[in-house]
């Protein structure tokens, strides 16, 4: 061949070969153009607002404020003051100088980037800094916001917002390093909503990180869309009332209006405080060591025996069941006696009793007749096919299930089956004497006080209850169906009557009649109150006490448990009672009672080192 | 004819499709220029205190200097004073490995002022025409030994002279002056040979000598079997190489103690003995005796590239090709170049960025984005259409030139053709190969298109000698 030809044909496959590389380079492989993108152009976010809670009442309970980032830039830093430095924002000037040298010895591999030096500076702090700003070359301040909480209450509800970790990021690739998430309670789970949008500046940079100008003029920035405002069913006045009365008691108040199953207040003690709440970074250890866990949010994750409260459980299932009926009476003589030495103590009230007087005396016989009745109804086959029909019907009440709702962190508490019976005594091999502390809120069952309140509710509403929640203002119609939809328990509404005049007995029947809840009384407001006293492996028992007002066209139900307190009519009723007075009425004029509630420590009797429940 | 005077009765006119090719190039290449260094602050084009400013200086210089090649140098005299000027040339190339100043690691830079220049640039003017004038001389022929070495020569002592520089990139051009040869009668075998060489190189590199010894015998056998087709010693090779390449699986201790390789080269003795009994018993054909010792010789190369690549090339060198095999990745380190160069091109796309928009090219993420990568710049701002036309506008060129080439009866002009395309050729693949990763960095410029006066210089030097001697083409 001709060796131009040949020359010529070897230049046009080289070409070839450059063409096609060149083809795959722009053309096909898209990792490259990505990469372009990154490397030129600076995304520097800007942070989103995040939404505020609101009360029922309109007031700010979780607000923003600003505070300030100190940021530094390293090579920008020049020799200054150290010590006044320190002084400003009180640092330990050992750590900022290995720092700075620390910095000093990277330079290169630092280049012009920028870090957070210190993270969330207060107003005073930096307005202590601006003045002297000009003397510290390479530090700037960047404005971010913060929590703020007015009513200084509530801060195991809101719970806290920390910057997200690795592990999250792992999981949740849509949030990037710095960005802050909600951890507990409200900013948790309604995350979705507070958040807000972020936006971002675009900057070009060059080799050297350093940042050359805006792209385009900010033609293509985007502003961050704040979060959305969130109205809370909290009551903050009530809130805030609450935690106070419940300084130095362990345990709980859940206040719920049960027409809506709104809850108004939700009081865990000892709790978090605001104080610690803003400043979890630093506090966070301490809270962990704390042997009251303040973390712990007692109002929705405790399983604790409701004790006699749960009698007005039983006294509805069995009336449906048509074991017994608002005139079934049965004796007590200061208890109930079972087999060669069973016996379920009683206190001495007037014997017999119809069913209003059981409530209103709280009479241990009588549930255990009441109960036994239901396990020995001749409809079932068997005790255990009777328990599995009572188990669901309590399950409709709420009770060992999540009630669903807003609440993260909400636990079922736990209603025994009848494998755990099978599992203690063997299968077939139990009665219902067995079992019978379940008849007076005893035994393998275990209920938050937020179910506790539950019940309030649904013997307030006679027959339903709304799932108990935070927020009114979900934005998303699911959420919204969901906490508007009446959940029946299937008792008829006559079945009721009883109970709830039983339970009006309690607390308004005139002294010397055998109300256990007289101290819940209050002058003008119809309580209808149920106290509980449940037993307690570890210390004196726990006092409990549920309740509602008023009777008719009921606005709160309130349940109170407190570790550890004695009878449920000594402490739990007058708390509860308070809680109602402040709600109904937004003052207290009971002020000796306040008094003498407040000042109680009732935690002295906790013991701290055990399991909790 | 004898004045120095251009003759213009005699002459053909001047090829206007070169003219016109070399100045969109430079052209191109300045606003490219312009674009890779442009900022706000000095956006005026003539800033001379800026690169596309000086960039116009040495244009306006070329331009000149081409106006002075076409009508007043009588193209006559390049045969007579060739060898002063080669001559001139090795004596600059000697003493600024003395004299020069160091840029980054070479000494191949003469300052004036703060004007460089770089005489490798313009040495391959005078070696193109040297070799050109050498080898059309009356009665040269490259079969014979004495001339082949000649031209050899010519090409190798300039060659030698830049490596000690420490310019290996510059160097390597010089290397496709053997396609001149190839044209002047030279066979293609050796040009094969040349490409075995490389491929063999990075076999050993890539994979291990092991693998490049059973690759190189399996080729050796199976050429043998067409130019000998005896089907029972090719059976006897084969089995004797599959045998070789199951070496490294025998789990006997022994067999540890030479390296594979060496056991191949063991085992493949006997069958090299039943190749020489017919090389001794008949007369066997020239191309027999080629194989074997080709054979010989890239068994030795596959000994030796280790010692090369270890001993030989600078650690830079070895880095930059450890990198292109993907021996090593380190995008920050020897990498980053190849890699922000990568991305500049390929973020073009199709239609490119427009001029003045890349992103990457500009604020410094490309390094020598304005000299030896100036192709990132065209690659990011005019994407693959634009790549596409700068690479035919070569193209076109090179090919331009080989056909006025080849319609010279003169072989002087013929040969000193060639070497233009030659060159050319290598220089836009080897830039344009680096800069998208088909080939390792060699720091070489663009023609026409990569900032700096000695480059723009003598590339047109180069491209408007050939322009003139071929407007005294007496068509064949």
């Amino acid at each position: 061949m001709d060796k131009k030809v040949i020359l010529i044909i070897g230049i046009i496959i080289i070409a070839i070969a450059l063409a096609t590389r060149l083809f795959f380079l722009q053309i096909i492989d898209e990792d490259y153009k990505v990469t372009a993108k990154n490397n030129a152009l600076v995304y520097q976010t800007r942070y989103p607002a995040r939404g505020e809670i609101y009360d029922r009442n309109g007031k700010t309970l979780v607000g923003n404020k600003t505070t300030y980032d100190i940021m530094a830039t390293p090579i920008d830093i020049k020799e200054f003051d150290t010590v006044d430095f320190c002084r400003i924002f009180r640092l330990d000037i050992n750590v900022v100088k290995k720092k700075l040298e620390n910095w000093r010895l990277n330079k290169k591999k630092i280049g012009y980037q920028s870090f957070i030096f210190i993270k969330q500076v207060s107003d005073k702090d930096y307005s202590l800094y601006a003045e002297k700003a000009y003397k510290f070359p390479g530090f700037y301040a960047v404005s971010r916001t913060a929590r703020i909480y007015p009513f200084n209450a509530g801060a195991n509800l809101f719970g806290y917002i920390n910057e997200v970790d690795k592990d999250f990021l792992e999981k949740n690739p849509e949030y990037k390093s710095g960005d802050y998430v909600g951890i507990t309670g409200i900013e948790r789970s309604y995350e979705d909503v507070l958040k807000g949008k972020k936006g971002y500046n675009i900057f070009i940079r060059d080799v050297n990180n350093r940042v050359i100008s805006s792209f385009k003029n900010g033609t293509h920035d985007i502003n961050a869309t704040p979060g959305e405002d969130l109205v809370a069913s909290i009551d903050g006045e009530l809130q805030q009332y609450g935690e106070h009365i419940m300084a130095n008691k362990v345990g709980s108040i859940v206040a719920i209006e049960p027409s809506t199953g709104e809850i108004l207040a939700i009081i865990s003690s000892p709790g978090l405080t605001i104080e610690q709440l803003s400043n979890i970074r630093n506090e966070y250890s301490s809270i962990l060591e704390d042997p009251y866990k303040p973390m712990f949010n007692r109002a929705v994750m405790s399983a604790y025996p409701p004790g006699s409260v749960f009698k007005t459980v039983n006294a509805l299932i069995a009336q449906q069941h048509g074991v017994i009926n608002a005139s079934t009476m049965f004796s007590c003589a200061r208890g109930f006696y079972f087999g060669a030495k069973g016996k379920m103590g009683c206190h001495g009230h007037p014997s017999p009793l119809d069913l209003k007087h059981s409530i209103m005396m709280s009479c241990n016989a009588y549930y255990a007749n009441t109960f036994r009745a239901l396990l020995n109804d001749k409809k079932y086959p068997s005790v255990a096919d009777a328990f599995n029909q009572w188990k669901e019907e309590v399950n409709k009440f709420g009770f060992g299930v999540k009630l669903g709702s807003d609440f993260p962190s909400e636990l079922a508490g736990n209603l025994p089956s009848t494998t755990t019976y099978d599992k203690i005594h063997g299968k077939g091999k139990w009665n219902s004497y067995n079992i019978l502390s379940l008849a007076i809120g005893q035994g393998e069952i275990g209920a938050t006080p937020l179910q506790i309140a539950n019940l309030a509710a649904i013997i307030a509403n006679r027959g339903y209850y709304i799932i108990p929640h935070l927020i009114k203002n979900a934005p998303d119609s699911l959420r919204r169906e969901k906490y508007r939809e009446k959940h029946y328990v299937d008792i008829e509404q006559r079945f009721f009557e009883p109970v709830v005049e039983g339970m009006y007995l309690a607390v308004n029947a005139p002294a010397g009649h055998g109300g256990t809840s007289r101290r819940a009384y209050l002058d003008g407001v119809s309580i209808c109150g149920k106290t509980g006293t449940a037993q307690n492996p570890h210390g004196k028992d726990n006092s409990v006490f549920m309740c509602f007002a008023p009777m008719d066209e009921p606005k709160i139900a309130v349940a109170v448990y407190l570790e550890n307190a004695g009878a449920g009519g000594t402490w739990a009723a007058p708390i509860a009672s308070l809680i109602v007075e402040k709600y109904l009425f937004r003052e207290v004029k009971r002020k000796e009672l306040e008094e003498s509630i407040t000042n109680a420590n009732l935690k002295q009797f906790v013991p701290t080192k055990r399991k909790r429940y | 004819m004898n004045t120095f005077l251009t003759n213009s009765k005699s002459g053909n006119k001047v090829d206007l499709w070169l003219i016109l090719v070399y100045l969109i190039l430079i052209l191109f290449g300045w606003a490219n220029i312009y674009s890779a260094v442009y900022s706000e602050d000095h956006a005026f084009i003539f800033d001379f205190s800026q690169r596309y400013g000086m960039q116009f200086v040495w244009i306006c210089i070329s331009i000149i200097t081409s106006i002075f090649i076409l009508y007043i140098i009588n193209p006559l005299i390049y045969r007579t004073i060739s060898p002063l000027l080669y001559l001139i040339m090795l004596f600059l190339l000697f003493s600024v490995i003395f004299l020069g100043r160091e840029v980054k690691g070479s000494h191949s830079w003469f300052f004036i002022g703060s004007v460089g220049i770089q005489p490798a640039e313009f040495s391959k003017i005078t070696t193109s025409l040297m070799l050109a004038t050498i080898m059309s001389q009356y009665n040269f022929s490259l079969n014979k030994t004495k001339d082949a070495l000649k031209g050899a020569l010519v090409v190798l002592i300039p060659i030698l002279l830049i490596i000690m520089e420490k310019e290996t990139g510059s160097a390597l051009i010089y290397l496709s002056l053997i396609f001149v040869f190839f044209r002047e009668g030279l066979s293609g075998w050796f040009i094969i040979l040349g490409f075995s060489v490389i491929a063999l190189f990075i076999i050993t590199i890539v994979y291990s000598p092991f693998i490049a010894l059973i690759a190189i015998l399996s080729v050796a056998v199976i050429i043998r079997f067409f130019v000998r087709p005896n089907f029972k010693t090719f059976l006897i090779s084969a089995a004797t190489i599959v045998l070789i390449a199951f070496v490294p699986k025998i789990p006997f201790k022994f067999v540890e103690i030479l390296k594979p390789e060496i056991w191949g080269i063991i085992l493949f003795v006997p069958i090299v003995f039943i190749w020489l009994k017919d090389l001794w018993t008949r007369k066997e054909r020239k191309e027999s005796r080629w194989l074997f010792l080709s054979m010989i010789c890239g068994i030795i190369v596959i000994f030796s590239v280790n010692f090369v690549f270890n001993n030989v090339l600078q650690a830079h060198q070895k880095a930059r090709i450890e990198n292109l095999l993907g021996i090593t990745e380190d995008l920050h380190g020897i990498g980053y170049n190849v890699h922000q160069s990568k991305i500049a091109i390929g973020s073009g796309g199709l239609l490119g960025k427009g001029f003045l928009h890349g992103t990457q090219t500009k604020y410094n993420f490309v390094p020598e984005q304005s000299t030896d990568f100036i192709f990132c710049t065209v690659g990011e701002e005019w994407g693959f259409v634009g790549s596409i036309v700068l690479l035919s506008l070569y193209i076109f060129l090179i090919i331009r030139i080989i056909v006025l080439a080849e319609k010279n009866k003169d072989s002087f002009t013929r040969i000193y053709g060639y070497c233009v395309a030659s060159i050319f050729m290598l220089h836009v693949f080897i830039n344009i190969g680096m800069t998208i990763g088909l080939l390792p960095v060699i720091g070489i410029p663009l023609p026409f298109l990569s900032y700096g006066g000695s480059s723009m210089l003598s590339f047109t030097i180069l491209l408007f000698i050939f322009i003139r001697l071929d407007m005294n083409r007496q068509t064949r």
